[in-house]
Formats: C-alpha cells, sequence, structure tokens
C-alpha cells in the first residue's frame, strides 16, 4: 500500500536544493522557486557546497559514482528544515532512491532521514504552504506537463495544476495522452535519440494541438527536451511554436 | 509479404526502421490507446491498488515457496494423472515434447498460444522432426501464415491492420480480399476446424498452475484452447516453473487482474481448469495429459534478491501497452520473443546481456509499466538494476554482466564524480561555461538533431542566489 502523506506544518526555514540542470542552464527558475518559497514568510537556506543529486549516473548504472555525489550532498542539510526541490526527478532520486543507494552502509540512517525531509516545490506550496496566488496577468492558454518522475515516483499529478488553477485569468489547457513521457529520460535521449525524438514531437503536437499559446512544467529536464524541439522547430521555419518555462518562474511572473 | 528476421543485436536499426514506418506506427498507436482505454475502464469496479497489493503478495509467496510448491504442484499433478516432466532449458523441453509426439506417431499439431513454446522455437523444433505445428489461436495463426514472430505476447499480430490480415490470407489461404472482419474471422475458424479434427496432439500453454490441487488454468477468448485441451488424443501443457501458485483461491485476484490489465475484461470467453485425462466413463477429454515444466534461465534468476521480481509476471502485457518507447517501435524492434518492458528485464536472463545490452537502456524509465503492473514489479528500479550489471566490472549475477563497460564513458563519469564532489571547482566551472557561453556547441550529437542545444546561463544558481542575499541585506538595512 502507499502510504498517506502526512504533511508538517509550515515550517520557519527551508532547504533548497537547486539541482544541476537550473544551477547550469535556467538558475530564474532556481531563484524564482526561493522567491515563491520567502513570499510565504520562509526563510530559504542555499548550502553553496550542493552540486548535483546524482541521478544521472545511476540512471545510467553508475552506481558507485552517484553514491558518492549523493554522499557529498548527504552532510548538506544539518538542521531539520524540509528540503525543497524545484525538480520531480531529482526530488525522485532524493526520496525514493538515496535510501536505496545507501541501504546496508554506515550511511543508511542518515539518507533515510534526508529523503523524509525532501518536498518538490510544487507539491511544498500546496500541501505545506496552502499557497493563495494572485493573478496579475493577462489571460493565457497553457499547457502543463508534468513530468513522469514527479507523476508517478512521487505521485504529484495534481500539484502543479492545481497551482495554475489558482491563476484567474490562465485557462488550463487539455492535451492528448498528457501523462505521457517527453522522450527526455536524461541519458536515454542520447542513448536512444531517434525514439526520443518521435516521443518529443508527439508531445510538442499534442501541446500545440491542445490551443497552448505557452507551456509549464515543473522538471527542467522536460522543458529542456520540449522547449529544445519547439525552438528547434520554429527555426526550421515551421510557424506557431509554443514557448515554455519552468512553473516557478511562470507562478512569479505572473503573481508579483 | 516481406518475410523478417529481427535480432535485439539489431535494436538500434530496427528501431529505425519502425519509426520511419507509418503503417507500424498507427497501427500500434491505435491499438495501444484501444487497449489503454479499456484497462482504464475495465478497473472501474475494483479498487485497484488493493487488487495490485494482493495480486504481488500472491506472487511474492508463491516465489518465496517456489520449490516447494512445485513439488507438490507435481505430486498433485501426478495424482491427477496428469504426466510431469521437468525441462532446464528450451532445448530440454522441445526434445521431451518431440519425444511425446513421436511416442504416439504424431504428424500434426494443434497448439494453443504458448508463449513459452515461442521462447524455445518450439514449432521448428518439431517441423525438423517431420512433425506439423499449427498455431490456432487466431493471432498466432496469422503470424505463422505471414511467416513472423509474436509482436505482442497477448495480441500476436497486432501489427497487422484489416487489410494487411486480409492479404495475409488471401495469399496464404485463397480468401477473398476484403475488409468484412466478420468474414475473415470465419474463413479462419473454418479452417481452423478441420484442423483440431484432424490433430494428434494439441500443445498449450498455462496461466496459472495450482499446488494444491494440481489444476492447470488456461485463460483465453477464441475456445482454440478449449480445443487444443480437449479435441486431440494428447494435451501437452508447456509453461515456466514461475507460473505455480499455492492455492485455488489465488486463483481468482490474479485472473480479475489478468484480463482487466491485458485486454480490458471482466472476465475472458473461456476459462479452462484441466485436472486430468478423461476418466472411465467421461464423454470427452484427451487420453493423456502432461506437464513440461521449464527453466530455461528461471532458476538463475530466482538466485538474485532483486531480479527474482521478474518471475512474478503473469504475461498480461500491459507494460507493453503503456510503454511510449513500445507504442513507437512495435514488438517486432526488440528482437526478442517477450518484447517491451517486462521483455527488457526478462530476456537478458534467458539470452545474456551480451546480445540484449541495448534493451535496458530503451527505456526513459517513464516508470508507466511499473504503474500499472498488476504484480507490481518494480520495472524500472530492475531496468535500472539490469544497466548497472551491463556497465560495472562483470560481477554481476546476469551472463554478460560488463558487456557494455566502456573506458572513456566511465572516465567520463569518473570526471562528473570529481567535479560533483568538489563544489569550488562546481561553482568556478559553472562560472566559466557561463562566462563562454557564447563558445558552448551549438551542435550537441544526435541531440541537437532534433532540438536546439541548451546554453550554460550567463550567471549560475549559486551566483544569483549570492546577488539575492545581498539584495535583501542591503533591503534589510534600509
Amino acid at each position: 500500500m502507499t502510504p498517506i502523506k502526512l504533511y508538517p506544518p509550515k515550517p520557519d526555514k527551508v532547504y533548497f536544493f537547486g539541482t544541476c540542470l537550473i544551477d547550469m542552464f535556467y538558475p530564474q527558475a532556481g531563484l524564482d522557486g526561493i522567491r515563491l518559497l520567502e513570499r510565504e514568510g520562509i526563510e530559504v537556506l542555499f548550502p553553496d557546497d550542493q552540486t548535483c543529486c546524482g541521478q544521472p549516473a545511476y540512471t545510467s548504472g553508475y552506481h558507485d559514482e552517484a553514491r558518492a555525489v549523493a554522499e557529498a550532498q548527504l552532510d548538506l542539510f544539518p538542521e531539520p528544515w524540509p528540503i525543497i526541490v524545484p525538480s520531480g526527478s531529482c526530488g525522485g532520486m532524493m526520496r525514493t532512491h538515496y535510501p536505496q543507494l545507501f541501504a546496508g552502509s554506515s550511511r543508511s540512517s542518515q539518507a533515510e532521514e534526508v529523503a523524509g525531509r525532501i518536498f518538490e516545490l510544487t507539491e511544498f506550496l500546496v500541501h505545506v504552504c496552502h499557497v493563495r496566488l494572485e493573478d496579475k496577468g493577462q489571460p493565457q492558454r497553457v499547457a502543463m506537463h508534468t513530468s513522469c518522475s514527479a507523476r508517478r515516483e512521487m505521485g504529484l499529478a495534481e500539484t502543479g495544476p492545481g497551482l495554475l488553477s489558482q491563476l484567474t485569468n490562465v485557462t488550463l489547457v487539455e492535451q492528448v495522452r498528457a501523462s505521457e513521457c517527453c522522450g527526455f529520460g536524461g541519458t536515454f535521449a542520447v542513448r536512444h535519440p531517434e525514439v526520443s525524438a518521435a516521443m518529443v514531437e508527439d508531445k510538442t503536437q499534442a501541446i500545440e494541438s491542445a490551443g497552448a499559446e505557452h507551456f509549464v512544467t515543473s522538471d527542467c529536464g522536460c522543458l529542456m527536451n520540449i522547449g529544445g524541439r519547439f525552438e528547434r522547430k520554429r527555426q526550421d521555419g515551421q510557424e506557431g511554436q509554443v514557448g515554455g518555462e519552468h512553473i516557478a518562474s511562470y507562478l512569479w511572473r505572473r503573481t508579483s | 509479404m516481406n518475410v523478417q528476421t529481427f535480432t535485439p543485436q539489431a535494436f538500434h536499426r530496427q528501431a529505425h526502421d519502425a519509426l520511419g514506418n507509418p503503417q507500424i506506427r498507427s497501427n500500434f498507436r491505435r491499438a495501444m490507446d484501444g487497449l489503454m482505454a479499456k484497462r482504464r475502464d475495465a478497473f472501474g469496479d475494483w479498487d485497484i491498488e488493493t487488487l495490485r497489493d494482493l495480486g504481488a503478495n500472491i506472487r511474492l509467496r508463491a516465489l518465496a515457496k517456489l520449490p516447494d510448491l512445485l513439488e507438490q504442484l507435481e505430486a498433485n499433478c501426478q495424482a491427477n494423472g496428469i504426466r510431469v516432466h521437468w525441462a532446464e532449458d528450451g532445448e530440454q523441453a522441445c526434445r521431451i515434447i518431440r519425444e511425446l509426439c513421436e511416442a504416439r506417431g504424431a504428424r500434426h499439431v494443434i497448439k494453443g498460444k504458448s508463449m513459452v513454446s515461442e521462447e524455445m522455437h518450439l514449432n521448428d523444433h518439431l517441423e525438423a522432426a517431420g512433425i506439423e505445428a499449427l498455431e490456432s489461436d487466431l493471432g498466432e495463426y496469422l503470424v505463422q501464415l505471414n511467416e513472423q514472430t509474436p509482436s505482442h505476447i497477448i495480441m500476436p499480430a497486432i501489427h497487422l491492420n484489416t487489410e494487411e490480415i486480409s492479404d495475409v490470407m488471401h495469399d496464404r489461404t485463397g480468401t477473398e480480399r476484403t475488409i468484412d472482419v466478420d468474414y475473415l474471422t470465419a474463413a479462419a475458424r473454418a479452417q481452423l476446424r478441420e484442423r483440431f479434427m484432424a490433430a494428434d496432439v494439441g500443445i498449450s500453454g498455462v496461466n496459472f498452475a495450482v499446488a494444491e490441487t494440481g489444476t492447470l488454468c488456461l485463460v483465453e477468448n477464441e475456445g482454440n484452447g478449449r480445443m487444443t485441451t480437449t479435441v486431440p488424443p494428447v494435451h501437452i501443457a508447456v509453461t515456466g516453473i514461475e507460473k505455480v501458485v499455492e492455492h485455488l483461491r489465488d486463483v481468482p485476484p490474479l485472473y480479475a487482474l489478468l484480463t482487466r490489465s491485458a485486454t480490458g475484461q471482466h472476465v475472458t470467453t473461456y476459462f479452462n481448469m484441466i485436472s486430468g485425462p478423461r476418466k472411465p466413463g467421461e464423454r470427452d477429454g484427451p487420453e493423456e495429459v502432461h506437464l513440461v515444466l521449464v527453466d530455461n534461465g528461471r532458476s538463475s534468476i530466482y538466485q538474485d534478491n532483486e531480479l527474482l521480481d521478474t518471475l512474478r509476471c503473469i504475461r498480461c502485457g500491459a507494460c507493453m501497452n503503456h510503454c511510449p518507447v513500445y507504442t513507437r517501435v512495435g514488438g517486432h524492434t526488440y528482437g526478442t520473443t517477450y518484447p517491451g518492458p517486462i521483455g527488457s528485464i526478462l530476456m537478458p536472463h534467458l539470452m545474456g546481456l551480451e546480445a540484449t545490452k541495448d534493451l535496458p537502456s530503451a527505456s526513459s524509465l517513464c516508470g508507466a509499466c511499473g504503474e500499472v503492473c498488476p504484480v507490481k514489479i518494480p520495472i524500472p528500479d530492475l531496468l535500472v538494476r539490469l544497466r548497472k550489471e551491463a556497465v560495472g566490472e562483470g560481477r554481476g549475477n546476469v551472463e554478460g554482466a560488463g558487456v557494455k563497460r566502456d573506458r572513456k564513458e566511465v572516465l567520463a563519469w569518473k570526471g562528473w564524480q570529481w567535479l560533483a564532489t568538489h563544489p569550488g571547482a562546481w561553482r568556478a566551472g559553472a562560472g566559466v561555461a557561463g562566462k563562454f557561453r557564447f563558445l558552448s556547441p551549438s551542435r550537441l550529437g544526435p541531440w541537437t538533431d532534433y532540438r536546439t542545444a541548451p546554453k550554460p546561463a550567463a550567471t549560475s544558481l549559486h551566483a544569483m542566489v549570492k546577488q539575492h542575499r545581498r539584495k535583501l541585506e542591503r533591503e534589510d538595512e534600509k
């Protein structure tokens, strides 16, 4: 049985784990996530020594390397504050796979303890902060792509759309096969590029034919994949391509 | 129709061909969309999670007691008059079945659907001995007529649409070219009916073998299973050793899960419970019933306490139906008896990792397979586990472990590890990447064949957070 998750009351402080993809390619999404939390009256601690959760090596089968990198993150969160991760995929890695990765080792109980404090950003905003958003943006039709790890590994299919539905001027459009993977899958996109390309092509078509003017996602892997495909099609002269961004940036932009 | 041989070694080329074949793409997409919708609707009358937990527990309990249950199954089958044979591998199983056929002087064998018989290439083996084996499941029959292999474990001919089926039947059996499905089905039925009557031996699979009663359960929709197991004088059931369940009461939940997960049915048209040959005074049924229990690599999977979860599988095919990769490349692309997610975790055991090294990576780990699996096999975790075996130092439990170990890739991950465990270097690296972002390549291998390349941000999140802190502090001072 999937245990029912009981959420804690809103804390004074949280840790923020920015993820490597956001650190390198989409830092604005990270900063906007931090601002959303600060606006809820929470002090956000950003451990300066954070790097990567270790997932790329983990899913590629390099578990010793993944463990070494994960171990370096474990010590960054000494106080009992929740750890907020603006990505379902890195969040899923830390919540689900850290305990597996360190099972039977001296770090086992620490990994379990850290895993228990991991919250995905939209999950935390909805279930712990109970945010109320005031939309200041223009009317827009938006498609949400929830990442597979947020949806299935973390069980968070509803939190992203829930936040968007608070934005009164935003119409959330319905895509065909919304729960289907966009084809990113980390190194999958490199090892099986043609299959991945067929998947992301279908995803961009689904978003477009849903009549979306914009798409948001809570995972930068999906954003890089779907956004990169839209941009490529635009460069190739195909009309009507849709722009996208991380949900944290979209929420911050429309409510600040 | 073209006869094509598929191998797991050629996964990439076969995927390329399938992706470029609009007929394959639309046949699978349409069929899988339909199957997913049917499954969703069929579980409407159950608390699906409770039922999946029950299914998983039944299978786990059976596996935990596997050696004992197999002995119990053998004893109870023998008591029922079912003769039990053990085969260590496919070859031995083929030999046992051939010898049973030869002992009866059999020339014509009719087969119900059995994936294990596909796994051991039974038809080829019998044919080489001059025994004709004809498939009687409609999909299997079409695939056999077309000299192909099944592209799906439940719906073997799902890669063919009605026009293609009409062509195959016209070319091979002389039926009219038509898309009238009723006509085609009736024609196949008439063709098969004659063959049932003429068959010397019937060979079927088994869905559940019940240890406590020695009963073989067979789930089907066409009645071909009932015919195969009752009309010919000899019935040979062949199955993997993992198909055993402990109690008769374990069957209804597994059956409910199987039919709903596979085809979205609440019940199938036929559910056969075979408990022995014809008894004196009975009017029908075979004179002999045999059960061939095949290991073929399963007991080696059983030795590994993670990978053994693979053996929970009840062969519903839901993981294929929901897999975005399978849906796009189709079953033949995998080049293995069992395609799709379950195939990618099972075939490395049956064929070794050398031959199947591209299968565990052929998944985005989206988790759809694990989410729908009726017995909760953690398929994504096992895919990762096999990736680990493939790139490891060759000490794993799977034959061919270490086959994908590549010195350059190991070095790359070691380099990544060093950077990600030296935060100062990491931050400096991000700074350099940002400063020289104009130098970042616009082509990044296959990624940029379809997408633009991501550009490093001018300022990393680390640096942005520092600026943000300073700003907040200044505001505080005011």
